[in-house]
C-alpha cells in the first residue's frame, strides 16, 4: 500500500496556523480539509465530515487562509428580583474547555462563561463572579488558599447570600478544610467541581452547579462541598467542608462524608434543600477572617521498613502530621527521630490511615512511646485535614500549650467528641 | 417506477459488530445478557454541549426538547467505562488490526493516524452522551463497481430495551462502519452491493453473527427530493423494498407540494385553545386533556390524510414531529369524525378556526405546555411541505416504511476525543496483515477441490462452521463425511436437545477419524457424539457405543440371523440381501461398517443358495 498522501509542497508545520484550509491528495482522489494541529510528527486536519485524520505534512498544500471563529459569548440575563450569590472561579472541570490544539482538557472559562454553560443558574440567584485562578487544582498552594479565604470574606462582607467556589476535584477537600479554618462564616460557602469534563453531554458539571447555588441561597451558615450523592443523576449530598474527602478517581460521587452524615441533600431537579440537625445554619452576624498559615507544614504517609532517616526531611518544619497505621501507629524503630523533631520545637499530629475512626495512642506500646515522644493524637481528623488544620493553627499562635489545645479541640466540626455509629 | 428517471442516488452505511475479545475502549468481553441477569442499574439526564465551533447540534437540540431521565441496566460483564464514569482505555488493538485488515479487502488506504472523536449523540444510547468513533481508511472500490467511501471503527451503543431504559452490555462493543459512495440507482443494486459487503466482512471469520449484529443504514434522495438517511434495516431482504417505498415517500411528498402550492396552501401562526369545544365530547382522549390546541393548515384538506408510503400518510410525519414534545400524538380534521369526535363538533371546531372546505385543522391534547411546543412542531413541519422533502434521519418500521427520527446531524456534532491517544498505524504494520480468502472463493475452491456439491458448499462456505470443516478436511476427513456430520448431524442432534457445545473440536475430529480408519461405522457417528456432549471422554464413548466388532463374530451374528429365515432366503434368493440387512444392522447397532456388513452377508447368503 503507498503512502496515503502524494507529496504536494508544505513543508513545514509551521507554516501552517490552525484553521487552514488545506487539500491533501489521498489514496488518489483529492481530499480538503481544515488544518488542526500537528501531533507527534503528523499533520491532524479535520475532514468535511467532522472526523479528524493525522497525515504526512509534506503531503499538504495550502488553499486558503481560515476563518477566524468568532469568540462564543453566552449571554445571560441577570434578574434583580433574585438573591446575590458570588462564584468564585479557581479551574477545575466544571468550568474546563477542550483545547482543541493540544486535544487536553484545560481550564479557562471566566465566571460568566459558567452562567452560560449551566443553563438554570440564573433562574436560582444573580450573580458576580471572579476568576481567582486558573489552575488545575494539583497546583493548588497555599497562597492562593489564603486569597480564596481572602475573596469569600470580602464578598459575605459585601452582602451576598452565599459564596460558590468552583474547584477541581482533586484537593477541592484540602481548599475546603482550608477555608473552613481560616473564615467563620455566617453564610453558605459552597465548593463545587465535576467528575466528567464539562465538554460532554453527560456531564456532572450542571447538576452539582445547580444543586450548588440551591445550596449557597439555603438556610446552611457553613464551609460546605456539594456533589453527586450516587452514580444517578438524583441528589447531591451536601459535606462539611472539614470532614470530606475525594475516595474514587473518576466516579461521580467520589466525595464521601467521614466520621457522620452528610450535612444534607439536593434533590434534583427539583433542588429542594434539607438539612440535618448537625448543619450549622445561616446567621445574621459578620464574617470573621483569620487567614494567616504557616506553610512550613509537612505530610508523612507511614509504610513498614520506611527508612527513619526520612524525617530528616521535616526538621526544618514547623508542624507535620503523619499518616499512621491503625489506631495511630508507625514502627517503634521512627521513635526516636520524632523526639528528635518535637525536642526541637515541631507539633507532630498522629492521625490514621483508616480514615474511619479514632486515633488512639494508649493501647499498644508503640503508641504509648509516640506519646511520650510528644505526638498529639489527631483525634477523627482525616489526615488532609490535620494537616491543613496544623498550618493554620500554627499561623495563629506559637505557644505549645496553646497548639496543643487548639489541636485537641474540634474547631469547625473536624471530628466530634463521639464516634458516630450507625453511619 | 423508472428509477432512472426520478434520478435514485442511493447509499449504504453497512455497521458490522466485530468478534473480538474485549470492547473497544475497555477491557470488558463483548458478549449479550438477558436483561434478568442485571446486576446494576442507574439513571442521567444528557444535555447537548457546545462545539469545538460553537454551536448546538441540530439533531441533538431537537432531542433536547424533552428533559428524560435516562435509565441504564449494567452486568457483571460491564465496568465503569460503560457507566461513564471511568475513562475510555486505549482503542484496542485487536479491532483495529480487524478493521484494517477489512480495508485492505476493499483496496482502502489507511490513515496514517488515526484520531477518535466523540460523535455527539443524546438520545439515550451512549451514557456518555456521544459515541466514539474514528475514520481508519478511504477511498476503495469492490468489484461490483460501487466505491467504498470510508471504513470508521466505533463503538456500539447501548440496546434500547424499552422507552428510555437502555442495556449496557452491548454499549463499546466494537463495529465498522462502512459507507459507500450513493452510487446505486436502482433498489435492486443497493441490495445487491449490501450483500456483498455483508459476505466481505464475514470472510474474516472474525464478525459476530445472527440478528442485530449488522445494520444497514440507507442514504436515499431522488432528483427533486432531499437526503434521507434510514437507519437501523437489520434485514437484508427488506432493502430493496425500503428504497423503494422511500423513492415513493419523496415522490408523494414533492406531488402534494405542487398541489398545495397550486392552492396557495398557507399555516396559520395562530395556536387556538379549544379545550372547551370539547367539554362534552365522547372522545375519552379529547374529554381528558387538560388542555386541546388546534391550528389550521389552509389549503391542506386532503394532504393531511394522504398515504405517502403503505401505512404512512402526511399526517404520520406531522405526528413524528409533534411527539418530539412529549405528546401521544395528534387528530386532524381529514380523519375526522372518528375516534369518538362527531361531525358536529369538527363544524364547531372549524367555525372557531375560521376552516373553510380546503382547509385541515390539527388537534393536540395535553398539558399546555406540550401542546404548544406540539402545535408549533405541527406548523414547522407543515411549512415543509410547502417546499417539498425535508433532509431527515429515519427510521424503519416493519414492512420497510419509515418514520421521522431527527433532523440530518451536521458537523457540529462531531468533536475529538481528548481522553484517547492517537494510534500510528505504519505502512509496513498493515503490509503484513494477511487478507482472508472471500467466501464465494471458498465456496468455489469447496466445489472445484472438494467436489462438493454447489448447495452444500455453498451453505458450508456461509456457517459459522466453516473453519472446522476446514480443519477437520485438512487433518483427512473426505469432505462429504465431514460436511453431513458438521452441518446435518450435529445440527440434528442439538435440535434433539444434545449440548453439543461442550463437544471437543478435537473430539469430533478423533471420531470422524476412527470412521476413516474403519474402526468405527459411521453409523454410530451421532450416538459417539450424544456420549461425548454427556461429558464421556473420547474411548470411553467409543468403547460403550460401538465396541469394536471382529469378523467372526460379526459373521456369527449374520448366521444367526439367517438361520430363522432359511425358507425366506430361500425364496427369494440375492433379493433377500435387503431386508435381511435392516434385520442385522439393528443387531451390531452401529458396531460395524453397513458396507462390511453388506459385504459379508452376500458372501453368506450365497454360500446357503
Amino acid at each position: 500500500m503507498r503512502n496515503a498522501c502524494t507529496r504536494a509542497g508544505v513543508d513545514s508545520i509551521t507554516q501552517l496556523a490552525p484553521g487552514t484550509r488545506v487539500s491533501c491528495t489521498f489514496a488518489g482522489a483529492p481530499t480538503e480539509g481544515t488544518y488542526i494541529t500537528d501531533r507527534d510528527g503528523k499533520a491532524v486536519i479535520k475532514l468535511d465530515n467532522g472526523y479528524n485524520i493525522g497525515v504526512e505534512p509534506a503531503s499538504l498544500a495550502f488553499l486558503s487562509k481560515g476563518e477566524p471563529s468568532p469568540p462564543f459569548r453566552a449571554d445571560v440575563a441577570q434578574n434583580p428580583q433574585l438573591p446575590e450569590l458570588s462564584i468564585i472561579s479557581t479551574g477545575g472541570t466544571i468550568a474546563s474547555r477542550v483545547d482543541y490544539r493540544t486535544g487536553a482538557v484545560t481550564s479557562q472559562f471566566t465566571a460568566e462563561d459558567i452562567l452560560g454553560a449551566i443553563p438554570g443558574l440564573a433562574d436560582i440567584a444573580r450573580f458576580r463572579a471572579e476568576v481567582l485562578a486558573s489552575i488545575l487544582s494539583e497546583n493548588m498552594t497555599a497562597g492562593i488558599w489564603k486569597d480564596l479565604a481572602r475573596a469569600v470574606y470580602r464578598d459575605i462582607r459585601n452582602g451576598v447570600e452565599g459564596v460558590i467556589v468552583t474547584h477541581g476535584t482533586d484537593t477541592m477537600a484540602y481548599s475546603a478544610a482550608a477555608v473552613s479554618f481560616m473564615l467563620e462564616t455566617p453564610v453558605p460557602v459552597i465548593f463545587v467541581g465535576s467528575q466528567r469534563s464539562a465538554d460532554r453531554p453527560s456531564s456532572d458539571n450542571v447538576m452539582n452547579g445547580l444543586c450548588s447555588a440551591a445550596a449557597a441561597t439555603s438556610d446552611l451558615g457553613e464551609v460546605a462541598m456539594v456533589m453527586h450523592a450516587s452514580t444517578n443523576d438524583d441528589a447531591c449530598a451536601i459535606h462539611r467542608g472539614t470532614r470530606v474527602r475525594k475516595m474514587h478517581t473518576s466516579r461521580r460521587d467520589a466525595f464521601r462524608s467521614f466520621g457522620m452524615a452528610p450535612l444534607g441533600t439536593v434533590q434534583y431537579p427539583s433542588l429542594d434543600v434539607s438539612l440535618s440537625g448537625e448543619a450549622k445554619r445561616r446567621r445574621d452576624d459578620e464574617p470573621v477572617l483569620h487567614g494567616t498559615l504557616e506553610e512550613k507544614v509537612g505530610l508523612l504517609t507511614f509504610y513498614p521498613g520506611m527508612d527513619p532517616a526520612l524525617l530528616f526531611a521535616y526538621e526544618r518544619c514547623r508542624g507535620l502530621v503523619i499518616s499512621g497505621t491503625g489506631l495511630g501507629h508507625i514502627s517503634a524503630e521512627m521513635i526516636a527521630g520524632i523526639r528528635r523533631l518535637t525536642d526541637a520545637g515541631t507539633t507532630v499530629v498522629m492521625t490514621s490511615q483508616c480514615l474511619n475512626g479514632r486515633v488512639c495512642d494508649r493501647v499498644y506500646d508503640t503508641g504509648r512511646d509516640l506519646l511520650a515522644a510528644g505526638i498529639i493524637e489527631g483525634e477523627e481528623m482525616l489526615p488532609e485535614v490535620a494537616y491543613v488544620k496544623l498550618m493554620w493553627v500554627l499561623g495563629q499562635t506559637d505557644d505549645t500549650e496553646e497548639i496543643r489545645r487548639m489541636m485537641e479541640t474540634p474547631l469547625r466540626g473536624e471530628f466530634g467528641r463521639c464516634s458516630a455509629h450507625g453511619l | 417506477m423508472d428509477y432512472e428517471e426520478l434520478g435514485l442516488k442511493a447509499g449504504i452505511e453497512i455497521h458490522q459488530q466485530l468478534d473480538t475479545r474485549e470492547k473497544l475502549f475497555c477491557h470488558c468481553p463483548t458478549v449479550l445478557r438477558d436483561v434478568e441477569e442485571r446486576n446494576g442499574e442507574f439513571f442521567r439526564y444528557l444535555r447537548a454541549t457546545v462545539s469545538e465551533m460553537g454551536e448546538i447540534d441540530r439533531a441533538a437540540r431537537e432531542e433536547m426538547m424533552v428533559m428524560r431521565p435516562f435509565t441504564y441496566y449494567a452486568y457483571d460483564t460491564t465496568c465503569l467505562v460503560e457507566n461513564d464514569e471511568e475513562p475510555p482505555a486505549p482503542l484496542n488493538p485487536e479491532a483495529l488490526e480487524l478493521a484494517l485488515t477489512m480495508a485492505r479487502m476493499m483496496g482502502m488506504t489507511p490513515v496514517e493516524q488515526v484520531h477518535v472523536m466523540r460523535k455527539l449523540v443524546i438520545d439515550g444510547s451512549n451514557t456518555s452522551g456521544f459515541q466514539r468513533t474514528a475514520l481508519v481508511a478511504l477511498n476503495g472500490m469492490l468489484p461490483l463497481g460501487a466505491r467504498i467511501e470510508s471504513l470508521c471503527l466505533e463503538e456500539e451503543a447501548a440496546q434500547r430495551v424499552e422507552g428510555v431504559t437502555f442495556s449496557l452490555d452491548r454499549l463499546g462493543i466494537p463495529l465498522v462502519e462502512i459507507t459507500t459512495a450513493p452510487d446505486m440507482h436502482t433498489p435492486e443494486q443497493v441490495q445487491e452491493v449490501a450483500a456483498y459487503i455483508g459476505m466481505l466482512l464475514r470472510s474474516t471469520g472474525r464478525v459476530k453473527r445472527g440478528l442485530g449484529t449488522i445494520r444497514q443504514d440507507v442514504n436515499i434522495s431522488i432528483r427533486e427530493g432531499a437526503r434521507v438517511e434510514i437507519k437501523g434495516v437489520q434485514d437484508l431482504a427488506l432493502i430493496d423494498e425500503v428504497v423503494r417505498r422511500e423513492a415513493s415517500r419523496q415522490v408523494n411528498l414533492i406531488g402534494i407540494r405542487d398541489e398545495l402550492l397550486a392552492r396557495n396552501a398557507s399555516i396559520d401562526e395562530l395556536t387556538h385553545d379549544v379545550t372547551a369545544l370539547f367539554s362534552e365530547t365522547g372522545s375519552a382522549i379529547l374529554k381528558r386533556a387538560k388542555y386541546i390546541g388546534a391550528v389550521c393548515l389552509r389549503g391542506f384538506a386532503g394532504c393531511v390524510g394522504r398515504e405517502i408510503q403503505p401505512g404512512r400518510r402526511l399526517g404520520s410525519e406531522l405526528s413524528d414531529y409533534a411527539k418530539k414534545c412529549g405528546v401521544g400524538g395528534l387528530f386532524h380534521t381529514d380523519e375526522l369524525p372518528a375516534y369518538g369526535v362527531t361531525q358536529e363538533e369538527v363544524e364547531t371546531l372549524k367555525s372557531a378556526l375560521g376552516a373553510g372546505e380546503e382547509d385541515c385543522v390539527i388537534l393536540v391534547a395535553d398539558a399546555k405546555k406540550k401542546a404548544v411546543c406540539a402545535i408549533g412542531q405541527v406548523q414547522r413541519r407543515a411549512a415543509i411541505a410547502l417546499e417539498g422533502v425535508p433532509e431527515e434521519t429515519r427510521k424503519m418500521l416493519e414492512e420497510g416504511s419509515t418514520a421521522y427520527m431527527r433532523p440530518l446531524p451536521g458537523a457540529a456534532r462531531m468533536y475529538p476525543e481528548t481522553d484517547v491517544l492517537p494510534e500510528t498505524v505504519s505502512s509496513s504494520y498493515v503490509a503484513a496483515l494477511e487478507v482472508p480468502e472471500l467466501l464465494t472463493e471458498k465456496e468455489d475452491r469447496f466445489i472445484r477441490e472438494m467436489d462438493l456439491d454447489p448447495a452444500l458448499a455453498r451453505q458450508l462456505a456461509y456457517s459459522a462452521q466453516v473453519g472446522l470443516f476446514e480443519e477437520v478436511v485438512r487433518a483427512g476427513v473426505r469432505p462429504n463425511l465431514a460436511a453431513r456430520t458438521i452441518l446435518a448431524t450435529l445440527r440434528e442432534l442439538s435440535r434433539d436437545g444434545v449440548p453439543v457445545e461442550a463437544i471437543g473440536e478435537e473430539d469430533l475430529l478423533g471420531v470422524l477419524l476412527e470412521v476413516e480408519r474403519g474402526a468405527v461405522a459411521k453409523e454410530a457417528i451421532p450416538d459417539i457424539l450424544r456420549a461425548l456432549a454427556g461429558g464421556m471422554d473420547m474411548p470411553s464413548a467409543v468403547q460403550s457405543v460401538a465396541p469394536g466388532i471382529s469378523d467372526e463374530e460379526l459373521t456369527g451374528i449374520i448366521r444367526a440371523v439367517l438361520s430363522e429365515r432359511v425358507d425366506f432366503v430361500k425364496e427369494q434368493g440375492m433379493r433377500s440381501v435387503g431386508p435381511v440387512m435392516g434385520v442385522v444392522m439393528q443387531e451390531v447397532r452401529g458396531r460395524a461398517d453397513g458396507k462390511k456388513i453388506s459385504d459379508l452377508l452376500k458372501k453368506e447368503i450365497q454360500a446357503m443358495l
